[in-house]
């Protein structure tokens, strides 16, 4: 192991909220990146150029077909595919729960409710069996690369040994601070002891989150490598390997990606329990707690795709072959798909939302406004799965005189989705405000003004987001347009972020108009759970398959070639049913898991069985 | 007399479709594609049952004439009819579905396919990840001679390009009605002004035929202008494209 390595990987948190900071534009410019970046990153190091001089690394290998074994009639690539897949699923769960289990368990020790704690117990309990299946599938997707791509494996581990072993050994820590943090939880109550178990719960978070940085640091190896020559000989220096041009961009993504997915699945099981409850009591409780997961999956849901449009952006600042390939090009289709799909997640956040208003009755006097919600957030949607390239039909082709539509074409690039995306979140963010209000009425003395710099901060979030959705994404060049994107965000940011503050002052020490009453809601807003889990799920597998797929033939990016009988990119029907059966495979395991966290909890009375 | 619940249901989504066709088809004469309009309406429907049924009392009222047709037994009779009309109705539909026909089958064809890394043309290899136009530096640095170059390119396109991409740069050249896939408007946003000029210069010089694979089928009449076109000439239809446009190349770098 190279002197300071550890180091290194214990600065890897640091680096990458720092990294997280730098404007896109300061990046480094195309010139200075990949193979090239990495062969100059190398040559900053006197030792390193010394050790390319007589290097002990090899370069890619050059395989043929013989060189990937079969094993049963097995296609490895689906084999591989599937397991990666399911393991990504578990992991993404097991790596989320603890985030937010931690926070309600804050929010518990604070407020001083039980209620929270309970809820936390729970949350992990359930990702306990989950942590299990992510650790078989993990082993069955290790075994399945070295059995089907053995070499892609050599060269992988000769670059990365070092993370490697490195990450199995912080699964100890991982583990040991998980069955700590759960079975100590009842023992770990009290003034201090609580203290004790919510810094063990910080610690499973941290290790975690190191894991997800060192195996997503081995994927975006594989698609902007750094570190290694053009033929692929490894510089010798596993930090910049590491630290490649895509590692942090796919860093953010996931983690705020988990968190939504996280909740999404805790809110499927409540949904479970809710639907199964035979007491008041227990759907009381079951509607609460999927009401939690649901604000968590929406809290984590409202900035990812932000987080994803600067992933894309990204990956087109690294190459435009890979950009094109992902939205021009072949896989644009499948984008289109993941837009209907980030649709469905916003209309069933939507639909909970309103449905809960029913559980109180003061929350009828907004109902009116609703429909004019689902107009807003529909019409957004329909802007933003609108292709730029149509399906046409050829009377459709001779009657437009061309692929492109005149006027909804413009509709089919990125300012008009960045548009549609940022008004689906404000209105999304609307819904949640007016469920916040249902069973209060306000007392302070500046309700009007409050509500009326409310109203005056939405119309000009309006306007400016369409201000430079329209002026900045059709009348400028490509790099405002880009640029554009960012004070839209920001636009929505402070509203949201104002809007609560203004909301929290006004309703302070309001007076309740109803009780909020748990568990009326109808089972109809239960299934809407359940399709925000479905669609995640789905929509995680499609879009890995792309961030995988955009490496086309090769298993590191330009430099290491895929020659496989399955180096090919299936076709969009192919692909989709692989994932539809991961998917359908996935949601199996967790009613699975779901079944035992059932189980867990009944006894038999067994009159006779036991001696007495 | 205040509209059922249900009937207020079917009337939004009767108008939103007619709304769409009037809109389109009529005012603008432009058709909306029936792909992308069943996609629309599928959506508006999810949106209008989220509205008609978030709360009890609506929800009630929508199901209610339903349920009664189903289960009251005054209404044997319609229930009948309606029993026999909604399959048929169904039936019908599916027929018009699958029933073959003389049209071709809709293509999933890429309009943009992704470049590679590297193009090899006029005897030299060119990275295409670095490839710039070594005239658009004159465009501050002399705007002079960038107006010049702008015109020979301009020249190079109407003696060579507009049979097919139109005087107008819309696409609409006189060849352009015998050609499929016919010819790109230059004038949409979503074509050259999304795009890197090194992009350009590997379309224009490798033509039709230089098209990777997963753009097939590729039926594609754009000539290899690498054998009819210099270098230069080919950098200057560029610069001449987007001025003529007015649009910008694809660039990371600010003005």
């Amino acid at each position: 192991m190279r002197p300071g390595f550890l180091i290194k990987m214990g600065g890897a948190l640091l680096v990458l909220s720092l990294g997280l900071l730098i404007n896109p534009v300061d990046l480094p410019g195309i010139d200075q990146l990949g193979i090239d970046a990495g062969a100059a990153f190398a040559a900053d190091e006197s030792p390193a150029v010394e050790e390319e001089a007589v290097s002990p690394y090899q370069p890619a290998p050059k395989l043929t077909e013989k060189d990937y074994p079969t094993f049963l009639g097995f296609n490895g690539r689906v084999f591989v595919w599937i397991a990666a897949q399911l393991h990504l699923w578990f992991a993404a769960f097991v790596l989320a729960v603890p985030i937010f289990v931690f926070i309600i368990e804050a929010i518990g020790m604070k407020t001083r409710d039980k209620r929270f704690d309970s809820m936390a117990y729970e949350f992990i309990k359930v990702s306990l069996t989950a942590y299990s299946l992510t650790a078989i599938l993990g082993g069955l997707m290790a075994f399945g690369l070295l059995v089907f791509y053995p070499h892609v494996m050599g060269y992988m581990t000769s670059i990365f040994k070092e993370s490697m072993i490195f990450y199995a050994l912080i699964f100890f820590a991982e583990s040991a601070c998980l069955y700590i943090y759960y079975y100590g939880w009842h023992w770990l109550q009290g003034p201090f002891k609580k203290w004790v178990h919510l810094t063990i719960g910080l610690l499973l978070n941290a290790v975690g989150t190191v894991l997800m940085l060192l195996a997503n640091s081995w994927l975006t190896f594989m698609m902007s490598p750094a570190g290694i020559d053009a033929a692929g000989v490894f510089g010798g220096d596993v930090w910049v390997a590491m630290h490649n041009f895509l590692w942090n961009p796919i860093n953010l993504h996931r983690f705020v990606a988990n968190i939504a997915y996280g909740g999404s699945i805790i809110g499927a099981y409540a949904a479970f329990k809710f639907l199964s409850a035979r007491t008041a009591e227990e759907k009381a409780h079951y509607d609460w707690m999927g009401y939690n997961a649901n604000f968590v999956a929406i809290a984590g849901l409202l900035p990812l795709p932000f987080a994803g449009y600067y992933l894309v952006a990204e990956i087109y600042a690294y190459s435009q072959q890979m950009g094109i390939t992902l939205m021009g090009g072949i896989f644009a289709w499948l984008f289109i798909i993941q837009a209907v799909l980030i649709g469905t997640l916003f209309l069933s956040a939507n639909y909970y939302l309103w449905c809960g208003l029913g559980r109180s009755e003061g929350g009828v006097r907004y109902y009116k406004y609703m429909k004019y919600l689902a107009l807003a957030i529909v019409a957004a949607f329909l802007v933003w799965f609108t292709p730029h390239t149509l399906v046409l039909s050829n009377e459709e082709l001779k009657a437009l005189g061309g692929p492109y539509h005149k006027y909804l074409g413009p509709l089919g690039i990125m300012p008009a989705k960045n548009t549609a995306v940022n008004i689906m979140i404000l209105v999304t963010y609307l819904s949640f405000l007016y469920y916040r209000r249902a069973n209060k009425i306000a007392t302070v003395d500046w309700v009007k003004a409050g509500n009326a710099a409310q109203i005056a901060l939405f119309v000009m979030a309006f306007a400016n987001i369409f201000f430079l959705g329209i002026y900045h994404g059709y009348f400028t060049n490509t790099v405002y347009k880009v640029a554009a994107s960012i004070p839209q965000v920001l636009t929505t940011l402070t509203v949201i972020v104002i809007s609560t503050v203004i909301d929290s002052f006004i309703y302070k020490n309001s007076k309740e108009v109803a009780p909020q009453r748990w568990g009326r809601v109808p089972p109809r807003s239960q299934y809407a759970l359940f399709l925000l889990a479905v669609s995640f799920t789905w929509l995680m597998g499609l879009m890995g398959y792309i961030r995988s797929g955009i490496r086309q033939h090769w298993h590191v990016m330009d430099v290491f070639r895929d020659n496989s009988p399955d180096a090919f990119t299936p076709s969009l029907g192919y692909a989709t049913n692989v994932i539809s059966v991961a998917t359908i495979m996935f949601m199996a395991m967790v009613i699975f898991v779901f079944w035992l966290a059932q189980i867990s909890g009944q006894k038999t009375q067994t009159a006779g069985f036991w001696k007495e | 007399m205040k509209i059922p619940r249900l009937l207020q249901a079917v009337l939004v989504l009767v108008g939103v479709y007619g709304g769409f066709v009037l809109v389109f088809d009529v005012i603008l004469e432009q058709v909306i594609p029936s792909s992308l309009l069943n996609m629309y309406m599928f959506f508006v429907a999810a949106g209008t049952y989220m509205v008609f049924t978030f709360n009890e009392e609506s929800t009630e009222q929508i199901v209610a004439p339903i349920k009664a047709l189903v289960e009251d037994p005054s209404r044997k009779k319609i229930r009948n009819v309606v029993f026999v009309v909604l399959p048929l109705f169904f039936g019908l539909f599916t027929y018009q579905q699958m029933k073959p026909s003389f049209e071709a089958p809709l293509e999933l064809r890429t309009i943009h396919p992704a470049p590679p890394a590297a193009v090899k043309v006029f005897g030299k290899r060119y990275n295409l990840l670095t490839l710039v136009n070594p005239y658009r530096k004159f465009e501050k640095e002399d705007p002079e001679k960038f107006d010049e170059l702008v015109n020979e390119g301009g020249a190079v396109y109407i003696k060579n390009c507009q049979y097919c991409h139109g005087d107008k740069l819309d696409g609409k050249g006189p060849y352009a009605q015998g050609l499929n896939p016919v010819p790109l408007n230059f004038q949409d946003v979503g074509t050259i002004a999304q795009l890197q000029e090194a992009y350009l210069f590997w379309r224009i010089s490798t033509g039709g035929p230089g098209l990777p694979k997963e753009a097939t089928p590729w039926l594609s009449a754009m000539p290899v202008w690498e054998d009819f076109l210099t270098e230069d000439e080919i950098w200057k239809v560029i610069l001449f494209l987007y001025d003529y446009t007015g649009y910008s190349p694809r660039s990371w770098e600010h003005e």
